[in-house]
């Protein structure tokens, strides 16, 4: 898959967050995006996992065939996507059927991410970092080519961010794509960064206009 | 796509039996209303027979309104729309998904505990079946409709009440034509089947256009 991002700019409640961002990754890339606190990384991540309209710009996959740019990714981002009344398996078993693709099976997705024994385990009964490990499991119950992470190692210990390092690893050794937006190093080797805070063009200062 | 669809019916009736869900809770809210009727009017077994069908259908309306707030305002919240919006299937099918499973656990029910709590209202076996009917015919017209506005309350929080503010005048329709028939089957000049068959064309107007409206409400939420 390949996935190019030409003069994307986004405006949220007619505010300016971003503009002329541009970037392109093809299989096996990787891109760490970073900024300050409200630069606009999760705006981006929405815009392309198709939650919010660009104000201005293209986003363009190519070689994933007939299927549109949100049917190629996961996004995992703060909020999860997992009920807390139903139990990991059962989340995760919904992810697989709703997404399509299935890879590996929940409770070996689970076992991969050191949560075997939660399977049965309603998810409100996990604490933050358990519930972003099954969050990270939905990743590998479906095989989809783009990966887009927003703060992947929010609440993980050190341990599960080896875990994740490893994950992202081989997934882009198979050819996949990995966008991560994060403010710490993920073990991305060679992966390409985007600074937003770089791009966002001056606001024009508001006229006083009192007369 | 039909595997995805019915994955999402299955959550969704999955959820609502488990804790937080809405489950039981209208069919219980529908029963309260229709038992609190005849203690505010009196043991005239006449009066209540002859409005008995406009009680189960009012009752009905306000039940169906039970738990429609967290229609999607839920999937929202904790991000579950976004790995909808990634499915293989458009959101026109996750909206019917989800009024299908949202009838299935509060416009079914009634419809089915209609007879049964038809004889607090003192309604007779012609009356009870036809008020059954029309109920079947009928509800799901108010799902499809209260979905639009749970579609754009969905990012508000507290929009219950301006959801019932905006779904209720657009119930009435169906409203009116579902006492109608109800009443046209215990005497009347109309036969039964006419305002039958616009109650039912009004479900099917509500389908079509409540599942585009909800669908275009949810895709772009700014």
């Amino acid at each position: 898959m390949r996935l190019s991002v030409d003069n994307l700019a986004c405006r949220r409640s007619g505010r300016r967050i971003f503009s002329g961002l541009a970037f392109a990754l093809g299989p096996g890339d990787a891109l760490a995006v970073t900024g300050r606190n409200g630069a606009g990384k999760s705006s981006l991540l929405a815009i392309l996992s198709g939650r919010l309209r660009p104000d201005a710009g293209r986003v363009e996959v190519a070689e994933v065939g007939e299927a549109s740019l949100p049917e190629c990714l996961h996004v995992v981002g703060h909020r999860d996507g997992l009920k807390s009344s139903l139990t990991a398996g059962e989340n995760l078993l919904f992810a697989q059927k709703l997404l399509g693709a299935p890879r590996l099976s929940p409770r070996n997705a689970l076992e991969q991410l050191g949560l075997g024994h939660a399977h049965d385990l309603p998810v409100g009964y996990l604490s933050a970092g358990q519930r972003r490990r099954v969050a990270l499991a939905r990743l590998l119950v479906c095989e989809r080519p783009l990966w887009l992470l927003d703060e992947p190692t929010a609440a993980l210990d050190t341990a599960s961010q080896a875990l994740l390092a490893g994950l992202m690893a081989a997934h882009r050794v198979g050819g996949g794509l990995v966008i991560a937006a994060t403010h710490q190093a993920l073990g991305l080797d060679g992966a390409a960064e985007l600074c937003i805070e770089a791009s966002v063009a001056p606001e024009p200062e508001p006229m006083e206009d009192w007369a | 796509m039909t595997r995805a669809i019915l994955a999402l019916i299955a959550r969704d009736l999955r959820l609502a039996g488990r804790v937080g869900g809405s489950g039981a809770l209208s069919l219980v809210f529908f029963l309260m209303i229709v038992a609190l009727v005849p203690f505010a009017l009196g043991p005239d077994l006449n009066l209540l027979s002859r409005i008995g069908p406009a009680i189960l259908w009012l009752a009905a309306v306000l039940s169906t309104l039970i738990g429609l707030d967290r229609l999607f305002q839920a999937d929202e919240e904790d991000g579950s729309l976004d790995l909808m919006t990634a499915a293989p299937v458009p959101l026109e099918g996750v909206v019917l998904a989800k009024v299908t499973a949202h009838w299935l656990t509060t416009g079914l029910p009634l419809a089915l505990a209609s007879p049964l709590f038809g004889l607090l209202v003192a309604l007779d076996g012609t009356a009870m079946g036809a008020t059954a009917l029309t109920l079947l015919a009928g509800t799901p017209a108010l799902s499809f409709i209260g979905a639009v506005g749970a579609a754009l309350t969905a990012s508000i929080r507290r929009g219950g009440l301006i959801l019932a503010v905006l779904v209720l005048p657009l119930m009435i329709p169906s409203l009116i034509f579902g006492v109608s028939a109800a009443q046209a089957a215990t005497g009347g000049t109309v036969p039964f089947l006419v305002p039958l068959a616009v109650l039912a064309a009004l479900t099917l107007i509500a389908a079509v256009v409540g599942t585009l409206a909800a669908a275009a409400a949810l895709r772009w939420p700014e």
